[in-house]
């Protein structure tokens, strides 16, 4: 009877054994609350992956309007596939010369339901990733070039051009085509400029890149001064302001289709080339030695971080933070190397601008702009990690 | 011959010559100790050789390519360098640190493969540092991470071998256990090259010293017939007493009555 018993009580301990360090839907059968079984089956590193995943869903339900999210869901895949077989049945008209219905589901929720949905979420939420990931992806990449944990994205110019560029389209025009594409030329032209003062010197050593980044930053900063000086108080003025607090508010379809290509190809160009990063951050000379053609590895990071930057902040307006704290946090989750923190930034990036912007768009009965809320929870946010010791950088 | 400096003149701003008509080579497995006062242009030379610099007028040449028309991952592939001290800004592991040294074999859109990693932990073994794989460099006491630094050189399966005053920041323990790793290499095949500021290491390792000083190189050959007392007050304008030490069984340089000081035995 003992002797029966023995193994049935093993066989009994084992799976449990496995339970703990075993598949969470395992450990859940065994009265681990799911979350705890989930946390402990993904590590950090793992994790910041399904973070904007989920973040995005809950992003589009979530707002002033709550959406059920089964029903968000299903409009999201439904309403996606009708889109598709409409505009395959369109083309394939044109193509053939005459009409072709291809059958498409029955639409089952409410015309605002879908507004809500496609016209003013969806676009929203995707600029927040955009945004929040191409700011930080460059920051990290500047970090790494300018071999300082205190670089941002802006630090060559970039939103100083952009919000006068900004300025000078509202001033001039107030069209948000015209505001967009200013931002977007004037930011590069003051990359350009900065690039081309530290040529002068016949020297791309950083320490004058960011000199001459100082010197085009003011530059731009007066000018943007002058524009504001000589708007209208009641008019064009606000409106400069309100740009270059950032916000997401005004984001469409059609932005989207514009920016994404930009910053989606910049920010391949930094992926690539990420672990060459690491050799530059450990020092020009030594990159060199190692058969860098730093020259040549410089100009690829400045040109893919700006045109990333600025396709960004030509439809955010200026959101400061984000490039400069998201590495930083990227580089406590995954440690310094760029193979995992060039991504990890662009994800914990994404991450961190929507729920900015979650919270920009329901805390108050008015948007509170972007701006205002990186700093505010992004500075207190900062300041608590950097008491964790574990800060990444010495 | 792996390295071969012929005639080489630089100069930064086209007037002054930090260095005029410098020549000598390098032999498999040969060791060239370079010494000099404090901008004589050592590093100058060496960053020439690495064609980071380029000369105005000769050539470098290595394993029979002139560096000039070397790309610059072809370079690396031959020249392995240890800068003299590693400013780490990010706390990268060393492993992370020593597969730098992979770049001239690996591709620019790639990353380092299994196989990098296993020459990254083959240069680890070869020096008898793997159990600092895992240290933060940033945590790193400077014979470590020179140490490790001499793994990320190794990576790149050079050479020629240049190391920049490699044992100027260490202490007397660590100094000699550097100076013993470049025997063991040297011995193994790689031709060296190192700057260094003790003439005493000539002796300890190098078969061949060079001085430079006021641009040209004022004697090159054995170390016995370099390190004299003549070339190296002209060199550094200190007498210095040279002389074979039984109980090292080689001969020893030291500075003698240096710059007036009192000795112990007078106080």
């Amino acid at each position: 009877m003992t002797c029966g018993k023995e193994p049935t009580v093993e066989a009994g301990q084992k799976p449990e054994k496995n339970a703990m360090i075993g598949l969470p839907w395992v450990a859940s059968r065994r009265g681990m609350p799911i979350h705890e079984a989930v946390l402990r089956f993904i590590p950090a590193g793992k994790a910041i992956y399904l973070l904007p995943i989920a973040l995005f869903f809950f992003s589009l339900f979530f707002g002033r309007y709550i959406m059920d999210p089964v029903e968000t869901f299903r409009i999201l895949v439904i309403g996606s596939a009708n889109a598709l077989l409409d505009g395959t049945s369109s083309l394939l008209s044109t193509l053939s010369g005459h009409q072709v219905f291809l059958p498409s589901f029955e639409q089952t929720w409410s015309a605002s339901e879908e507004t809500v949905l496609f016209r003013i979420r969806l676009p929203r939420v995707i600029a927040a990733m955009l945004v929040g990931g191409g700011l930080a992806l460059a920051g990290a990449s500047f970090q790494g070039l300018f071999r300082n944990p205190l670089v941002s994205p802006d630090i060559l110019g970039v939103a100083a051009g952009a919000g006068f560029g900004a300025a000078l389209g509202i001033l001039l025009s107030g069209n948000p085509w015209v505001i967009q594409v200013s931002a977007f030329v004037f930011g590069i032209v003051a990359v350009a400029v900065t690039y081309g003062i530290s040529r002068i010197y016949k020297n791309t050593s950083t320490l004058v890149l960011a000199l001459a980044g100082i010197i085009v930053g003011s530059l731009f900063s007066a000018l943007l001064s002058l524009a504001k000086y000589v708007a209208d108080p009641y008019d064009t003025l606000p409106a400069i302001v309100f740009w270059l607090m950032g916000s997401l508010s005004a984001v469409t379809n059609a932005d989207i289709i514009a920016v994404a290509p930009p910053i989606l190809l910049g920010s391949l160009c930094l992926f690539l080339i990420r672990w060459r990063i690491n050799l530059l951050s450990v020092g020009e000379e030594e990159a060199q030695a190692l058969g860098l053609d730093t020259k040549r590895m410089t100009v690829v990071i400045i040109v893919a971080s700006t045109v990333v930057t600025a396709s960004a902040v030509c439809i955010s307006g200026i959101v400061g933070w984000v490039g400069l704290v998201v590495p930083h946090i990227g580089r406590m989750l995954v440690g310094p190397d760029f193979r995992r923190l060039i991504p990890a930034s662009a994800l914990l990036g994404a991450s961190f601008l929507l729920v900015v912007d979650d919270i920009a768009r329901t805390l108050t009965a008015t948007e509170i702009p972007l701006g205002i809320l990186t700093a505010l929870i992004g500075a207190p946010f900062f300041a608590y990690l950097l008491t964790q010791k574990k800060v990444g950088w010495t | 011959m792996i390295l071969n400096v012929n005639n080489a003149s630089f100069s930064y701003d086209g007037i002054t010559k930090q260095f005029e008509d410098v020549s000598f080579s390098l032999r498999r497995g040969e060791v060239l100790s370079l010494l000099g006062r404090n901008g004589t242009g050592k590093s100058t030379l060496i960053k020439c050789i690495l064609n980071i610099l380029t000369p105005q007028s000769g050539m470098v040449e290595i394993n029979g390519h002139r560096v000039t028309d070397m790309r610059p991952e072809e370079v690396a592939r031959e020249v392995g360098y240890v800068p003299q001290v590693h400013h780490a800004v990010f706390p990268f592991t060393a492993l992370d640190f020593v597969l730098m040294g992979r770049a001239p074999h690996i591709s620019t859109f790639s990353v380092p493969k299994e196989e990098d990693y296993e020459k990254a932990e083959e240069a680890f073994a070869r020096i008898g540092i793997t159990h600092l794989r895992e240290k933060c460099i940033s945590e790193m006491s400077g014979g470590e991470s020179q140490m490790v630094m001499i793994a990320r050189a190794l990576a790149q399966e050079p050479s020629l071998l240049i190391l920049d005053e490699p044992t100027s920041h260490l202490d007397i323990g660590n100094q000699m256990k550097v100076i013993a790793t470049i025997d063991r290499l040297a011995a193994d095949g790689i031709a060296i090259l190192m700057s260094t500021h003790f003439p005493d290491h000539g002796f300890l390792v190098s078969h061949t010293v060079a001085i430079l000083q006021g641009g040209r190189l004022i004697a090159q050959g054995p170390a016995e017939d370099v390190i004299t007392k003549e070339n190296l007050h002209e060199a550094y304008g200190v007498d210095v007493c040279v002389r074979y030490v039984e109980e090292a069984e080689r001969m020893v340089c030291i500075p003698i009555n240096p710059c007036g000081c009192r000795g112990r035995g007078e106080a």
